[in-house]
């Protein structure tokens, strides 16, 4: 069994260390499309999370089951069957919410984050460090996601979670809402600015120059 | 153990395995819960109403309660324009104008046009808004049309008068957000306030290019989406026409 020592690393260190988004460009996609309000991005980062954590946990626990001529696919299916139950769930119990994050929760089966940790850590690890993996993946693109999705609903829209923050001219108020931040694709800038931030705190993560 | 996992009869074995599993979960979750889901669409469909006529900031939180209090649905066969029962009545589910019926040869009509469906049913679900004293203040009409990429489902909320609009509200489309999704936008949505759908009894209603607010029979197109534009132009000459609720709209049956 590993010690608590690897266990914590194995769920923090993906958020500054290896993140998902930062460190591996995986999962760019939803991180632009989602994060235009703050609730979506909470509950595709809650959704992806545990996705993640569950795959990793079932793949682990059948890793020396799995032939590996299938095993791409014995991971895509259960992926995609942890999927479609987290969207049955979405309906049942937060419609709207649903309605809005509309295809990218069935696109989490594509997201790259998922099946990764699934073909690089949860195929050779025990199961419990694999859920952790999970876990600590999803955080760290949680992370991301709401740091994005909190800038992007502020100066966009003037609220945090809805409730105002900065009144909008339109309301009455004195702030001009940011319409460039509205846009899914200024999730880039930001992106970008947050790679080159963590970067800078964690220069070894610097790719070498070709 | 290496050896062993490559072959055939493994490999086939664990597939059909997981592939089991999987399919018992999934169906599990889908049985299990479509009772909630089907509650949640069904509100939904109300608040949609609500938003149509133009109550939704009224009822706040109180879907159902406002929607018992001010909504009535009616049933209207559109080739005469007068009101029946409901079709349904006594099997125990709603009636669903873009269900079964909307296919069964009985009960639907060939549709000419480019509107994207072939067949209509015959009896449509609409919706009276009343006020306080119980007259009707607002009529809803459920349409439907294809845009770009699929068929869009809205609610055209009309006076009294049975011309003028008063919101026209898409609840159900696939058009390309942030292009077509605009549709879904409230500043679009309110050009539509005040405009007339007839002139001298011929269906008007255009959406163009530079409509400008002063024309009472023009909105706005939406830049980026002329497709999807078309395709409310299509649709809302349908269901305005004589084959859509143009008979009914004539009739206005609901002052009787």
């Amino acid at each position: 069994m590993a010690d608590t020592k690897e266990m914590k690393k194995a769920l923090f260190e993906p958020i500054l260390g290896s993140n998902p988004i930062a460190l591996h460009v995986l999962g760019i996609c939803s991180a632009l499309a989602i994060t235009t309000k703050l609730e979506t991005a909470l509950v595709m980062s809650l959704a992806l999370t545990a996705v993640c954590a569950f795959s990793n946990l079932f793949i682990s626990l059948i890793r020396n089951q799995i032939p590996s001529s299938v095993r791409i696919i014995i991971q895509m299916t259960i992926i995609a069957s942890l999927v479609i139950v987290v969207d049955q769930i979405l309906k049942a119990y937060s419609y709207e919410i649903s309605k809005q994050l509309s295809v990218f929760v069935g696109l989490i089966i594509t997201n790259c984050i998922v099946m990764g940790r699934a073909e690089a850590y949860a195929m050779k690890s025990p199961p419990m460090m694999s859920f952790l993996d999970g876990i600590g993946n999803g955080l760290g693109y949680s992370f991301i996601l709401i740091v994005i999705a909190t800038i992007k609903e502020l100066f966009g829209f003037g609220t945090i979670l809805g409730f105002e923050i900065l009144p909008l001219v339109t309301n009455g108020g004195w702030y001009q809402g940011n319409g460039l931040l509205i846009l899914p694709f200024s999730s880039f800038f930001l992106i970008g600015g947050m790679i080159w931030f963590i970067r800078t705190i964690r220069p070894e993560q610097v790719e070498p120059k070709d | 153990m290496s050896a062993k996992k490559e072959t055939l009869g493994k490999t086939v074995g664990v597939v059909l395995a997981v592939c089991l599993v999987c399919s018992i979960i999934v169906s599990g979750a889908a049985v299990g819960l479509r009772g909630l889901q089907n509650t949640n669409a069904a509100l939904d469909k109300k608040s949609n109403i609500l938003v149509a006529a133009g109550l939704a900031e009224q009822a706040a939180g109180d879907i159902s309660g406002t929607y018992a209090k001010f909504v009535e649905e009616k049933f209207v066969d559109l080739a005469t324009g007068e009101y029946v029962a409901n079709p349904a009545e006594g099997t125990g589910k709603p009636y669903n104008m873009y269900g079964k019926v909307s296919k069964a040869k009985d009960t639907s009509s060939k549709v000419e046009g480019n509107v994207g469906f072939s067949r209509r049913a015959n009896i449509a679900n609409i919706y009276h808004i009343k006020d306080a004293a119980g007259d009707v203040t607002r009529v809803i009409l459920p349409i439907h049309g294809s845009g770009l990429w699929d068929l869009m489902y809205g609610f055209l909320a009309l006076d009294a008068d049975g011309n003028t609009v008063r919101e026209l509200v898409y609840y159900q489309h696939k058009e390309t957000p942030g292009l077509g999704g605009e549709i879904q936008n409230p500043a679009w949505q309110a050009l539509w306030n005040g405009k007339k759908l007839f002139n001298d009894g011929e269906v008007a209603i255009q959406v163009k290019k530079q409509a400008g607010t002063q024309d009472p029979y023009a909105v706005d197109a939406l830049s980026g989406a002329t497709l999807t534009s078309n395709g409310v132009q299509n649709t809302l000459s349908y269901w305005a026409g004589q084959n859509g609720f143009g008979p009914y709209l004539q009739r206005q049956s609901w002052k009787s």
